[in-house]
């Protein structure tokens, strides 16, 4: 019986691939090129450059840009360029780490939630409207004051306060799902509760996390940005984008390269997820 | 509209309450001995035992947290290790300062988005409106304390137009003092605001009384102003909460790198010098601002729109 409904597509309308199925609009392809440049730079930076990012050189600190140096060097003298391409290394992990943990942890508290209903929801809806009244940077940073500054501190923190928004976007999409036939027709054909929402729940809502989290990508690498800068984040000497930023203030007139690049990296790094997002909404929820 | 408050109110509890349990749990996310991290080389046996007496982490956790409820309704928000006071007179004594910053960066923000909100909602489709969300797109990937240093090099160091940080003591001088520290949240705050406006617009000119509007012999500008755009204000505003909870995140780095003495700056300062209950005070009363700012607009919404009274 179960066989049946798996070898039965017409009882799983509307799932869609959500792979690359962006052909066709030229931002689309900038944002994949884009990415594709970040994600290439951060994987081969051992092999690209020759430079180590974190051994300094203080005969050769704030040097100006050189064909040797080509963003020039900050004031350990370590060579910016490297820092910069190492550092997309630790931003990518800033935006994809904390993210997928807070899909995940989501995805299941709020596909539970919302096919169960009772109880479990309301207690869901209740923690929902609670983390809703605090402001998420001030919830992330009097966590990571309470655990103590670093980045497996500063991921806990980011999940711990998290996990809530996805739940409630997945929780609202599960919820007006499990009244479709399939769902009902598939309960009816004796499937199990975990079945249903493994098999024919997640894969219709997950599309709506996936373009939710895009947009979380970009707030968790801003935000990972700046708690690096505040301190409470990635540590020196880790080359990281928001810790470069902070680490460059003081030199901002000698060599404001130091602040200019990373600044200029982040925004990069957000425009790409921001229009993969923008073209992904509009691929997968047209109108939506 | 007694009725309809009573009713907010009463929804309003369980949340409070919740803020409550978050904000007493988080001193127990400390590692080890919150006593003996507070004290730090302090820490001797008698000195523990007294904070934890202090404290009151030596009784079970259920009379701790009705204890830590029966001090909020007294105003005792705890102790501060660094100032050795009251955490709660120093915490509004600097709250001035962030609302100040949090009203003046929503007025830039409010004074370029609206326009540029309607403009493209108006244009949809043609170049200008391709442009706005061009720099929308732009201005959300744009790293707040990124765009907060460069403006300080610019207008503070190199042209000198505006004091490199503080807050100053008149009206004028707050407003020369905060004015980029108002715009370094604008500029995050406007992308948010020319979104909403643009499709709230949009949704309002798709509507029959608009329509009806035109078709009594309105002129343009008259339907436009009367309205769609008050119209759509009204439901941009009515996010006015979501949007204290981002002008507060942004108050806390802006006000950092501008080291102006707002309440974000003494989070981040209390949160290098482990001041727990300093830090678990001031989440407390961000909280408690976001459900009171929430409370007020709905208020406010409740009164100019009278369907929301009978939802």
């Amino acid at each position: 019986m179960i066989d049946e409904i798996r070898a039965a597509p017409a009882l799983r309308p509307g799932r869609r691939g959500f792979g690359i199925r962006l052909h066709g609009s030229a931002t689309a392809w900038i944002a994949v090129a884009m990415l594709g440049i970040t994600v290439f730079a951060a994987a081969s930076a051992p092999v690209l450059i020759h430079y180590d990012p974190t051994k300094t050189d203080l005969a050769n600190s704030l040097q100006p840009p050189s064909a040797a140096h080509w963003l020039g060097t900050d004031n350990f003298g370590r060579d910016i360029f490297t820092r910069l391409v190492y550092g997309a290394r630790v931003d990518l992990q800033i935006g994809t780490i904390p993210t997928a943990a807070t899909f995940l942890v989501g995805l299941v508290i709020g596909s539970v939630a919302g096919y169960y209903g009772g109880v479990v929801d309301g207690t869901l809806m209740r923690i929902v409207d609670v983390s809703m009244a605090f402001p998420f940077y001030v919830l992330v940073i009097a966590i990571v004051a309470m655990l103590g500054p670093g980045l497996t501190n500063m991921y806990a923190a980011m999940i711990l306060a998290g996990w809530v928004s996805y739940a409630r976007v997945i929780r609202g999409e599960v919820l007006a799902a499990r009244t479709h036939e399939y769902v009902l027709g598939a309960r009816a054909l004796g499937a199990s509760d975990f079945r249903v929402i493994r098999r024919h729940l997640l894969p219709n809502v997950v599309t709506v996390g996936i373009i939710f989290a895009m947009s979380d990508a970009v707030l968790n690498i801003l935000l990972g940005g700046a708690l690096s800068f505040l301190g409470l984040g990635v540590q020196p000497p880790t080359p990281e984008w928001g810790l470069m930023i902070s680490e460059g203030r003081d030199f901002l007139l000698t060599s404001p390269a130091m602040v200019l690049f990373p600044g200029l990296a982040l925004l990069w790094v957000g425009v790409t997820f921001n229009l993969l997002g923008d073209r992904l909404t509009d691929r997968l929820r047209p109108g939506g | 509209m007694g009725r309809y408050l009573v009713r907010r109110l009463l929804l309003l509890m369980p949340v409070a309450l919740g803020i409550t349990i978050v904000t007493f749990f988080l001193l127990r996310l400390i590692p080890g001995d919150p006593a003996v991290i507070m004290l730090d080389n302090r820490a001797t046996a008698e000195n523990v035992a007294r904070l934890r007496h202090s404290l009151g982490l030596d009784r079970p956790l259920f009379v701790q947290y009705l204890l830590f409820l029966k001090n909020i309704a007294t105003g005792r928000l705890g102790e501060s290790l660094i100032y050795r006071t009251q955490v709660l007179p120093i915490i509004l004594g600097r709250l001035p300062v962030t609302l100040f910053l949090a009203v003046y960066s929503t007025v830039l923000a409010a004074l370029v988005a609206v326009p540029l909100g309607a403009w493209a909602a108006l244009r949809k489709g043609r170049a200008s409106d391709q442009a706005i969300r061009l720099g929308v797109l732009f201005s959300l990937a744009t790293p707040n304390y990124w765009a907060a240093i460069v403006l300080l090099l610019v207008f503070s160091i190199e042209l000198r137009w505006f004091p490199v940080g503080g807050y100053g003591t008149t009206f004028g001088d707050h407003l020369r003092h905060l004015f980029l520290p108002a715009l370094t949240i604008a500029l995050s705050l406007t992308p948010i605001l020319v979104r909403t406006l643009r499709h709230n617009i949009l949704e309002v000119l798709r509507t029959d009384y608009v329509r009806t509007a035109h078709a009594k012999g309105l002129e343009a500008a008259r339907v436009f102003t009367r309205h769609v755009l008050r119209n759509s204000l009204i439901s941009t505003v009515s996010v006015l909460g979501v949007h204290l909870g981002f002008l507060v995140g942004g108050a806390v780095i802006t006000e950092t790198v501008y080291a102006i003495p707002g309440t974000g700056f003494l989070l981040i300062k209390s949160t290098f010098a482990r001041d727990y209950p300093m830090v678990q005070g001031l989440t407390l009363m961000f909280a408690s601002l976001v459900i009171l700012v929430n409370l007020l607009t709905d208020m406010t919404y409740a009164v100019l729109d009278p369907r929301v009274r009978y939802d």
